[in-house]
């Protein structure tokens, strides 16, 4: 369209109009500043408060963090999630804990003795509440009966099955009162097996095993762990202000019965965000201390030359097989043949290309100890040696005794997000490539994924698994047939045999030749192939020191933190 | 005009109604429950939680006890967040998507009427061009692009400074809210910017705005009298979802500057089925939707006489 020229009265209208609408302009920039004004007034009014962070503040003697998500549970005997599990670590404290080594050592027990059929724990006397009030062996006994009782319903309550009578308390056949706990006195905790369990003393260290003052508890008529003022603090800090989805801050415990040991005064959870480029925009501005890198950020944070730290989490994740007899992947030679296809370390150095991920080799993480030295390194898992011309025998084989011309397309389950897209495409890809294979990719979010792994609708599954204690067995008994979580219902009496006899087992030596066992059988059978051990990358600031980050308990832990001071030169 | 309101009220109580109940059902056909989690539940355990949540009972007594709280006004408690009630949640978290979106939308309608009038009088000259090419920038650019760049300019602009001239992040003063506002109302901006624009050109070549000129009308008042009020009547139109749309969907801007607002409760909350926070924010913000909608009606109204008068 051409536009006709302008004529003088239109350009001399079109000034005026002009200068008219930089009236406005001007108008609307006040009322724009007045209604910041208004809001501000607003705000202070609502009282909220105001976001201050920076990342070490000598002054305060304080470092400020971001995490991922609102701590959803500060109940500990209800409490599951890691970002809770992080504040918990650093509030409250148990009978034991883990020291920086990941060894265990006293904590408001100074003593204690294992034996098959009980534990006895002695308890400091010194040890207090944040109100200044005792801890006592009572204070325990209320947790563990909370924890387990029916009304409650914690998801946890399993880890407290290895107490007598502690699953038909849960079951609701048994009072809480029959609970196999007594207290000769306020200071010592006998404690009654149901039976005997190699590992009760790193159990205790568990959220779930805390103690929870009754008193207390009963006073906050429901609201027990729901804001800061709802809980007693047993451990180095006490959260002193909580503003929901917003902060947190933690400071030094005063009535802490080791308190001398902690050298950082405050912890200010400055950022709620699960947006990792924002974490990382945060550090980059100096307001936080630490933050965790992904595969994408990890480029920017080359670029800054930081540090870049790497650290495995204990997750596994595997491609798990439908072993139903309604599904062709119980036909152990079909699995036998993708054994002899996918490389892992293809997948993890080529593929996904995360820093601190290692190619999976067994269903037993690394960080595992064995008897004496790490359990991976005590009982090597069987390197997987890929061979495509046996595989496609395998697969000759599998057709014979599945009487079937061709196998079928095999359905995928993964979940949605970027990484298990990747990881999923390249199963798919192999394979074709490999054996001809058809796959099809089924994507599911989260909830809808398990509840059609639960329900069994899959050929495989890309799955994973996060230990819930210090002992092989958290990962050990995945495949009993009476697992819940062994959602491709593997079945087989040489693996719940073993099973068996661990969980009958206290003796170190026999129990890691089990595990080793069990390890050879997960390959033999092709139960599951593990595809990757998870890493986390991560930066830190120059002057926070020993900063720790956990594959048990709080993931990050800043209880032997320090800063360190500026140097003079 | 009040019986008209009191109209509306009802057809909005009855929309309402309708939102929450899909919802509901919707909610509870998806595949997995609030308590689908990554480790398997005993049968024990699972009960247990069933009976604590009410889960145990047939669908349609659950609604019906839903429907019992929510004319109570109870909105029960989060299946997620230990021992908080939904109610509380609400409370706490609304004030602050509410502030953000109204900074938001005043930026949005503020900017789009006048960079709208200017584009349309500079039409096909310099500064139409630059400022339409933006608008297409602003209308397709998705938020979460906008965001990230926006806070990385920050932390550059802190850098360079040598010191914190605008917070990255946070929340609590008025520097917390510039630029996320600013990101939230951008493409809502862009959009009015355009629709000003088109109704501007319409306006100006018009019959009463040339018989105006004719009559000697001094063109100040001719610009701002017959042209930009007029003009401005889509723009209003459109405000009233607009403002909801920018209240609700804040999400990923408070994500990314880790703003404590409701939407990303809302959003969690259907990722985790989070039954409970799922039917408060969605009734909630499907009321505020529609008492939005019906009060731009009635604005509209009294900026314009010829509607009041249907």
């Amino acid at each position: 369209m051409v536009e006709p020229p302008a004529t003088d009265s239109e350009s001399a209208f079109a000034q005026t109009a002009g200068k008219q609408l930089l009236v406005f302009g001007g108008v609307a920039f006040v009322a724009i500043a007045i209604l910041m004004l208004a809001l501000q007034a607003l705000t202070n009014l609502m009282a909220s408060n105001t976001t201050t962070a920076q990342a070490i503040d000598d002054v305060n003697n304080m470092i400020s963090i971001a995490i991922r998500e609102e701590p959803p549970q500060l109940n500990s005997t209800v409490a599951t999630d890691a970002s809770s599990g992080m504040i918990i670590g650093h509030v409250f404290e148990g009978l034991l804990r883990m020291n920086a080594k990941d060894q265990l050592e006293a904590g408001i027990a100074h003593k204690w003795h294992v034996t098959d059929t009980q534990v006895h724990f002695w308890l400091r006397t010194d040890a207090r509440w944040s109100d200044g009030s005792t801890i006592t062996a009572q204070d325990f006994v209320f947790g563990w009966q909370t924890a387990l009782s029916p009304e409650v319903a914690s998801e946890y309550a399993f880890l407290l099955f290895h107490i007598k009578n502690g699953r038909a308390i849960n079951a609701g056949e048994l009072p809480a009162s029959e609970l196999g706990v007594s207290t000769p006195n306020d200071f010592e905790l006998i404690v009654q097996l149901e039976r005997p369990v190699a590992f009760f003393d790193k159990m205790v260290t568990f959220p779930t095993y805390l103690p929870v003052p009754q008193k207390f508890y009963q006073a906050t008529a429901g609201k027990y762990g729901a804001d800061a003022s709802e809980l007693l603090y047993s451990g180095p800090y006490t959260i002193s202000n909580w503003v929901h989805g917003s902060s947190l801050l933690l400071e030094k415990n005063e009535h802490y019965w080791d308190k001398d040991r902690i050298a950082i005064d405050k912890i200010n959870i400055a950022y709620i965000t699960s947006d990792s480029t924002a974490s990382l925009n945060f550090f980059k501005d100096d307001k936080i201390a630490t933050t965790t890198l992904t595969a994408e950020n990890l480029d920017s944070a080359l670029e800054e030359r930081w540090q870049i730290k790497k650290h495995q989490d204990g997750a596994i994740f595997f491609l798990e097989f439908n072993h139903r007899k309604s599904h062709i992947t119980q036909n152990y030679n079909l699995r036998r043949s993708m054994q002899l296809v996918l490389d892992m370390e293809e997948l993890v150095y080529k593929v996904t290309k995360l820093p601190g991920y290692l190619p999976g080799e067994s269903l037993f993480p690394e960080f595992l100890m064995g008897v004496e030295t790490h359990f991976r390194k005590e009982y090597p898992a069987t390197k997987n040696v890929l061979d495509r011309v046996r595989a496609r025998e395998h697969i000759k084989l599998a057709k014979h005794e599945l009487g079937l011309e061709a196998i079928p397309p095999l359905m995928l389950l993964t979940g949605d997000n970027a990484v298990s897209n990747i990881q999923a495409e390249w199963v798919q890809a192999s394979l074709k490539k490999h054996l001809d294979l058809d796959i099809r990719i089924d994507k599911q979010i989260f909830k809808q994924r398990l509840a059609k792994m639960t329900a069994g609708e899959f050929d495989m599954v890309l799955a994973g698994w996060g230990p819930d204690y210090d002992d092989p067995l958290t990962f050990g008994d995945l495949f009993a047939s009476w697992n819940l979580n062994n959602r491709g219902r593997y079945a087989s009496d040489a693996m719940d045999g073993f099973i068996s006899q661990v969980q009958d087992s206290v003796d170190p030596a026999t129990r890691m030749r089990l595990f080793a066992q069990i390890q050879q059988l997960v390959y033999d059978d092709v139960v599951i192939l593990p595809m990757y051990e998870r890493g986390v990358t991560y930066v830190v600031h120059p002057r926070l020191k020993g900063m720790k980050r956990r594959v048990i308990g709080p993931q990050v832990d800043f209880t032997n933190a320090y800063i360190e001071p500026v140097s003079v030169n | 005009m009040a019986s008209y309101a009191l109209k509306r009220l009802l057809q909005g109580l009855i929309t309402v109604w309708f939102i929450a109940t899909a919802t509901f059902f919707g909610m509870h056909a998806v595949p997995g429950d609030p308590l689908t989690g990554d480790k398997a539940l005993t049968e024990k355990i699972r009960e247990n939680l069933e009976v604590k949540y009410g889960l145990n009972q047939p669908v349609i007594t659950q609604y019906g006890i839903f429907l019992k709280n929510l004319a109570k006004g109870d909105l029960g408690i989060s299946f997620t967040q230990e021992n908080r009630r939904v109610n509380d949640i609400i409370a706490e978290h609304f004030p602050v998507s509410a502030t953000l979106g109204v900074l938001a939308i005043f930026f949005a309608a503020i900017g789009g009427i006048l960079w709208g009038a200017l584009t349309a009088l500079y039409r096909n000259r310099l500064p139409d061009t630059i400022i339409m090419l933006l608008v297409i920038l602003g209308i397709s650019v998705p938020s979460f692009v906008v965001a990230a760049v926006g806070q990385l300019s920050l932390v550059n602009l802190n850098d360079m400074a040598g010191t914190s001239v605008l917070p990255v992040g946070g929340w609590g003063t008025v520097w917390h809210m510039i630029v996320p506002s600013l990101v939230l109302g951008l493409s809502t901006m862009a959009y009015l910017t355009r629709l000003m624009r088109s109704s501007m050109l319409e306006i100006v070549s018009s019959d009463f705005v040339r018989t105006a000129k004719a009559k000697g009308i001094p063109a100040a008042q001719i610009f701002t009298r017959h042209q930009l009020r007029n003009a401005i009547l889509p723009v209003i139109t459109v405000l009233g979802p607009s403002i909801a749309a920018i209240t609700t969907g804040g999400f990923v801007v408070e994500i990314i500057f880790a703003i404590p607002g409701l939407g990303r409760y809302f959003v969690q909350a259907v990722q985790q089925l989070d039954y409970t926070v799922i039917m408060g924010t969605t009734v909630f913000y499907g009321a505020f939707l529609v008492f939005m909608v019906i009060l731009v009606d009635l604005i509209y109204g009294w900026i314009d006489p010829r509607v009041r008068l249907e």
